[in-house]
C-alpha cells in the first residue's frame, strides 16, 4: 500500500474509532472531507517552437531534481537514510537529463522570461511527486513507486504534446523524449523487483508523534 | 551602473540557506519555503535587501532556511517587529511569515491593526488549521467538527475566516494560494511583494502528521475564476461566498500605504542609550 492510501486508511480509521468510542454520534464531515474533488486547470497552449518545448522539457527535469532533493535532505534529518540515499539518486539523475537537454540546446543558462517558473496544466510538472505523498517511515519500494508514477506522467506527457502540436520539429523532439520516458518506466519495473515489498504494518511506530488518535 | 545591475540575476537558490528544513517530510512548508524564493528570484531584490521576519510555530522556522536577513520573534509578535523594521528602514523588503495560530489566534491584535496600518509589508500565513508543533490543538481555523483526542467531538466553534477579515481591516492586497501549487505560489508571493502597502497572502499548506485530511486539499484548490477587484465590497462578498478553495488574488486595492520619513534619524544610538540611564 502506498504511504498516501496508508495514511489515509489510518486517518479514516481513527475518526470513525475516536467516534464510537465517545458516543457522541457520527461525526460530520469536515469541510475539506465533504467536498467534490476538482481539477486544478490552467489552460496551457502546445510549444509551437522547440525552443519553448525544449524550454518546458528542461523545467520538468529541475523541478523533479528539486522535489527529490527536498525528499531526500527530509529523509536525512529524519534518519530515514537508505530512502533519503535513494532519492538523492533520483534527484542525481535527473539533474542529467537536464544536463542533457542544456548540452542539445547548446544553452548555458536557463531560458526564458521569468527563469524557473512554468506553469503546467496542473499545479506541477508532470514528472515532480506532489510534495505530500511522502512518509518519514516509508521504504525504498515506497519511492520507487512514486517515481514510476512520475515516469509514467512524463511518458502520457510527451505523447499528448506529440499529438497536440502542430510543429514537426516539437513532434519528433517530443516522440523521443516520451520514448525515453518509456525506457525509464521499465528501468524503473526492473529496479522494484531487485526491492523488498514493505510489510502491511510498515508505518507503525512505537512511539509516533501522534497524540490525537 | 549600480552593483545590482552588474551581478548575475538571482535565482532561487541565491536565496536558500544551507540549513535543512526539520518540517515533516510532506509538509506544505517545504514548497511554501520554494515558492518564497522563487518569488524572490522574480522580484530580483538582493538578499541583503530583505527580511524575514516570522513568530513561533513549525513554518515560523523559515527564516534560517533562507539566505535574506531574519528575525525568529515572540510568539505572535512577528508583525510588530516588523512593523517597527519597515518603519525604520523603508529602504528594505519585510516580508513577514508564520502560521495560522501564531498570527490569528496568538498575534490576532496585531493582524488586525497591521491590516489597518497598511505598512508596506508582505505577511504569508502558512495555514494548516492546527497547531503543528504542539501535537495537534485546534487553532483559530481549525472546522468545527474537527474530532481529535484534544478536541473530542470538535470544538463547535466557528472557524477564524482570515481573508475577510484581513480585507475589512484594511490590507491592501488579499490573496490565497495553495502549497501544492509552488509556481502559482511563488506568482502571488511576488505580487504580493511588489504590491505597495500591507499585502496578506493566506498559503494553504497541509499538516500531513495532524491533519492527514489535508492530503485532499489538491483535489480540492483550483484557480479562482476572477481577475482581481479593487472594490472591497466585491472582494468581500467573493470571499465571503467562495468555497474556501478559490485560489488566486481576490483583491489589490489602491490605499495609499503608511508613510515613512526617509532619511537620518533624529536621535542616535548614544542618545537613546543615555535616556534609559536616567
Amino acid at each position: 500500500m502506498s504511504p498516501k492510501a496508508r495514511l489515509a486508511e489510518a486517518s479514516k480509521a481513527r475518526t470513525a474509532k475516536g467516534a464510537a468510542a465517545r458516543k457522541r454520534g457520527p461525526v460530520k464531515k469536515t469541510a475539506s472531507a465533504g467536498k467534490a474533488p476538482r481539477p486544478a486547470k490552467a489552460v496551457v497552449a502546445a510549444p509551437s517552437t522547440l525552443h519553448e518545448f525544449m524550454t518546458r522539457a528542461l523545467m520538468m527535469e529541475l523541478e523533479a531534481a528539486q522535489r527529490y532533493t527536498e525528499f531526500a535532505d527530509a529523509m536525512e534529518t529524519h534518519n530515514n537514510l537508505e530512502v533519503a540515499a535513494l532519492f538523492r539518486k533520483m534527484a542525481g539523475i535527473e539533474g542529467k537529463h537536464a544536463e542533457q537537454i542544456m548540452a542539445e540546446m547548446g544553452w548555458t543558462a536557463v531560458p526564458g522570461p521569468r527563469p524557473g517558473i512554468v506553469f503546467w496544466e496542473g499545479f506541477e510538472a508532470p514528472e515532480t511527486t506532489p510534495g505530500d505523498e511522502v512518509h518519514y517511515l516509508m521504504q525504498p519500494y515506497h519511492a520507487l513507486e512514486l517515481a514510476l508514477a512520475n515516469e509514467r506522467r512524463a511518458e502520457r506527457f510527451f505523447g499528448e504534446l506529440a499529438r497536440a502540436t502542430t510543429t514537426a520539429a516539437v513532434r519528433k523532439a517530443a516522440r523521443e523524449l516520451q520514448a525515453e520516458e518509456r525506457e525509464h518506466v521499465e528501468l524503473i519495473r526492473a529496479w522494484m523487483k531487485k526491492v523488498p515489498k514493505p510489510e502491511a504494518d510498515w508505518a507503525n511506530d512505537p512511539d509516533p508523534p501522534v497524540y490525537t488518535d | 551602473m549600480n552593483e545590482v545591475a552588474t551581478r548575475a540575476p538571482l535565482t532561487a537558490q541565491s536565496y536558500k540557506s544551507n540549513y535543512k528544513p526539520i518540517w515533516c517530510p510532506g509538509c506544505g512548508d517545504y514548497t511554501v519555503l520554494s515558492s518564497v524564493t522563487k518569488a524572490l528570484a522574480m522580484v530580483q531584490v538582493p538578499p541583503e535587501d530583505v527580511v524575514v521576519v516570522s513568530g513561533i510555530g513549525c513554518s515560523s522556522r523559515i527564516p534560517a532556511y533562507t539566505t535574506c536577513y531574519g528575525f525568529h520573534g515572540v510568539h505572535g509578535r512577528a508583525l510588530a517587529a516588523a512593523t517597527g523594521l519597515k518603519v525604520a528602514r523603508p529602504d528594505l523588503t519585510v516580508i513577514v511569515a508564520g502560521g495560522d495560530g501564531d498570527g490569528y489566534s496568538i498575534g490576532g491584535n496585531h493582524f488586525l491593526h497591521a491590516c489597518r496600518r497598511n505598512v508596506d509589508l508582505t505577511y504569508i500565513v502558512m495555514d494548516n488549521h492546527v497547531y503543528g508543533m504542539t501535537k495537534g490543538q485546534p487553532s483559530p481555523t481549525t472546522e468545527p467538527d474537527w474530532d481529535s483526542k484534544l478536541s473530542p467531538g470538535g470544538t463547535g466553534v466557528r472557524s477564524f475566516h482570515p481573508l475577510v477579515i484581513a480585507l475589512a481591516s484594511g490590507a491592501n492586497f488579499v490573496a490565497r494560494a495553495f502549497s501544492g501549487d509552488p509556481n502559482g505560489t511563488a506568482a502571488i508571493i511576488a505580487q504580493a511583494i511588489r504590491h505597495p502597502g500591507f499585502s496578506f497572502v493566506e498559503v494553504l499548506s497541509p499538516c500531513v502528521t495532524f491533519r492527514p485530511d489535508q492530503r485532499e486539499w489538491k483535489q480540492m484548490a483550483h484557480p479562482a475564476p476572477v481577475t482581481p477587484t479593487d472594490d472591497p465590497a466585491r472582494a468581500a462578498r467573493r470571499i465571503m461566498t467562495d468555497d474556501g478553495f478559490n485560489i488566486g488574488v481576490l483583491y489589490a486595492g489602491d490605499r495609499k500605504p503608511y508613510a515613512t520619513i526617509p532619511g537620518k534619524p533624529k536621535a542616535t544610538v548614544a542618545d537613546l542609550e543615555a535616556e534609559f540611564e536616567q
